[in-house]
């Protein structure tokens, strides 16, 4: 089984940098490791009595998060990134595999304290604004009530200051009149900035947000995109940054991981993985992201196939059918992530070979 | 076509003779208990025959009311309280169920937003691609088997599916069982409701380039609405960006991605942050779109715009024709303030 790197640093190469000026963000000091994942599965059981299947949604998936790191998990619907972040809030129990936060298994966590202790620093940001927010509560309830479990020490009054405070960070100003209303008095982004709150209220390590965008409109979008790298650089938070939109994953993130079919396929940093794709996977999901500003990029070999559903899979690469490159090997053995660049890791059986990888 | 061609032409007099779709002034209301929502505020624009057209803009800013309001299939409260479709040459707004129902689907059809919905779950593929052609004349069980299965390759499903039932298949697969069920008769004209939204880019991608090849091939005309600009800027010809149920620019796609003139547009171009290319920092738009029950006066985009002037808020801006696309937004008006009259 292969390790993530967890040392994700600085891209070793970066071209004159306007990320990190941009953003005046801080880097995490390479090694302060916030959360990893070991070997984590996640199978469910399918069908009927007569025709039973094993779906593998998550397969052998290392991957980690630095402190103050925004790492983004990207992938096609139905790749397991959805599944990762369940196992990671604890909503599934993995099938096998742990997942470590701050160097404890979290399986450790048996007493309800250690568990509501877990979930208060791991929380999450669900996708669908509109369904994750009770309808018939204020907004203060929420989090309000995220505050009662999770922070009683408070009293009363700090409670409500904290959630006004949150409200401010999160720009839903001015935060004691928002706190009053109820969820349907909102717009979208405005609902979604809740979502941010109520996990931050909570002084969270890390959020887990599980495409907290990708319902919005497009000019709402990049608002919330930059409260998340605020709330990194302000609040100290790591975010796991689930998405199947990768020019806002670069936006957003320092670290890039790549599902494929349950399994990683590739990670490392942004700008690395970005300039030199080297699994074909990643580079048709490049070569497919819409951009007005480049030439469209269609050849005659426009894949057209889709994932598969990883029912009781067989040894190999769960890519090689879409793969224009798939050699012999592909087709029986299942490739491991190998590094093959600083910080940069694939599971490609052809790139591995060292050969130059140019599906799409 | 040579049947189309012997059918008595009543071209209205404004209809440009080379276009098969020609929207005036077309208004749209929701009568609420709670009062009156104006979604769409007389907008105008025509479609020539092979032409894609992309009505982009952000949920609530009645892109899919227009779409409905051409279709004829708004219901209560929906309402057209003024203008008119001219389709090849004829109003469809205030036609009979009964004419329309010779024109839908055989001259003019809709791809729904969700699949998922639009199909039904519990009838086959095959079955409701039957119902469809039952319902429009086509009654020889061969002639529908052998339309049905040429249709599905076409749009590179193979036709055993016809036998599949909705769930069987995967979104993209669902997506285009719909448009290849739009295109049983051949239409002159499809009218596509955010059809790729529930697809991954990949399948997003593979989709629109058939979209594209079915268009070349059969030579229909497309309205393609969606929230995604820069998912139509590699394949629509013209560009309609909508705000609050107004045209706020038409023009050629490309002339409308290489300089946009509205700053709504502007503001969503730079929305948007690129794979490729240095990275910067993008500010979005601020603010929220307005609630269209109680729309800002002048100006419906003022209170977001970085360029506002005084006249925004004191009185509307007219469509302006600049370089051949039409902007509204007074930085662009040709007669000075002073002037009244706010028409181009």
């Amino acid at each position: 089984m292969t390790e993530l790197s967890a040392q994700p640093g600085p891209p070793p190469d970066t071209e004159p940098d306007a990320r990190q000026e941009s953003r005046g963000s801080s880097r995490q000091d390479p090694g302060a490791q916030l959360l990893r994942t070991e070997g984590l599965t996640k199978h469910f059981k399918i069908g009927s009595a007569l025709s039973r299947g094993t779906l593998h949604a998550v397969d052998d998936v290392s991957l980690s998060v630095g402190k103050r790191e925004i790492v983004a998990l990207a992938g096609e619907s139905g790749s397991g990134k959805s599944t990762i972040a369940r196992l990671l809030a604890k909503v599934y129990k993995p099938t096998s595999g742990e997942v470590y936060f701050e160097g404890k298994p979290i399986s450790s966590n048996r007493s309800r304290a250690d568990q509501l202790r877990y979930s208060g620093l791991a929380p999450m940001v669900f996708q669908d604004p509109f369904a994750s927010i009770n309808p018939v509560f204020r907004v203060s309830h929420g989090v309000m009530r995220g505050l009662k479990l999770h922070r009683p020490e408070l009293s009363k009054q700090e409670q409500y200051d904290e959630a006004v405070r949150v409200f401010d960070v999160v720009g839903l100003t001015p935060a004691a009149d928002v706190l009053q209303r109820y969820p349907h008095e909102l717009s979208g982004g405005q609902r979604q900035r809740v979502g941010f709150a109520q996990a931050l209220a909570m002084r969270p390590k890390l959020i887990i947000a599980d495409e907290p965008v990708s319902m919005l409109d497009v000019s709402i979008r990049v608002g919330l995109l930059n409260l998340m790298t605020k709330l990194r650089a302000e609040e100290d938070v790591s975010i796991l940054y689930i998405t199947h939109d990768l020019a806002s994953a670069r936006y957003v993130a320092d670290r890039l991981v790549v599902m494929y079919a349950a399994m990683l396929a590739e990670s490392g940093p942004m700008e690395e993985v970005l300039t030199r794709p080297k699994h074909p996977y990643t580079q048709l999901l490049l070569s497919a992201a819409p951009d007005p500003r480049a030439p469209l990029n269609v050849g005659a070999d426009t894949d057209r196939g889709e994932p598969p559903k990883v029912i009781d899979p067989t040894p190999g690469c769960r890519f090689r059918w879409r793969c224009p490159l798939a050699i012999e090997i592909c087709h029986s053995v299942t490739p491991k992530m190998e590094t093959l660049g600083p910080g940069h890791e694939v599971a490609c059986h052809v790139a591995q070979s060292g050969a130059e990888v140019k599906a799409f | 076509m040579s049947s189309r061609a012997a059918e008595p032409q009543l071209v209205a007099a404004e209809q440009r003779p080379d276009s098969i779709l020609d929207v005036r002034d077309l208004s749209v209301e929701y009568l609420l208990e709670s009062g009156v929502v104006l979604a769409v505020d007389q907008v105008s624009f025509s479609l020539k025959e092979r032409e894609f057209v992309a009505i982009v803009g952000e949920s609530g800013c009645g892109k899919s009311t227009l779409l409905f309001a051409i279709a004829q299939l708004l219901s209560p409260p929906a309402e057209i309280t003024s203008g008119s479709v001219f389709f090849r040459g004829r109003n469809m707004v205030g036609l009979s169920d009964s004419a329309l129902t010779a024109i839908r689907w055989k001259d003019l059809s809709v791809v729904m937003q969700s699949a998922m919905n639009a199909l039904n779950p519990v009838k086959s593929i095959g079955s409701q691609f039957r119902d469809a052609m039952r319902a429009h004349g086509t009654t020889s069980g061969e002639e529908i088997e052998a339309r049905s299965a040429e249709l599905l390759r076409m749009v590179g499903i193979d036709p055993v599916h016809l036998k599949s039932y909705p769930h069987q298949l995967s979104g993209g697969m669902r997506q285009r069982s719909m448009i290849a069920m739009a295109l049983l008769f051949t239409p002159e004209l499809v009218i596509m409701d955010e059809p790729t939204s529930a697809l991954d880019v990949v399948a997003q991608r593979s989709l629109m380039v058939q979209i594209k090849e079915l268009q070349e091939q059969f030579g229909f005309a497309v309205i393609f609405v969606t929230h995604d600009m820069s998912l139509v800027s590699h394949f629509s010809d013209s560009l309609m960006v909508m705000y609050a149920g107004q045209v706020a620019e038409l023009g050629p796609t490309q002339r409308v991605f290489g300089s946009p003139a509205h700053p709504y547009t502007v503001g969503l171009m730079d929305a948007f942050p690129s794979i490729r290319g240095p990275q910067r920092t993008l500010k979005g738009i601020p603010g929220h779109p307005p609630d269209l029950a109680r729309p800002p006066f002048g100006c419906r985009f003022a209170p977001r715009c970085p360029k506002v002037m005084a006249r925004c808020t004191a009185e509307p801006p007219g469509l302006y024709q600049v370089d051949g696309i039409e902007v509204r937004c007074f930085l662009y008006d040709p007669s000075p303030p002073a002037d009244e009259g706010s028409t181009p």
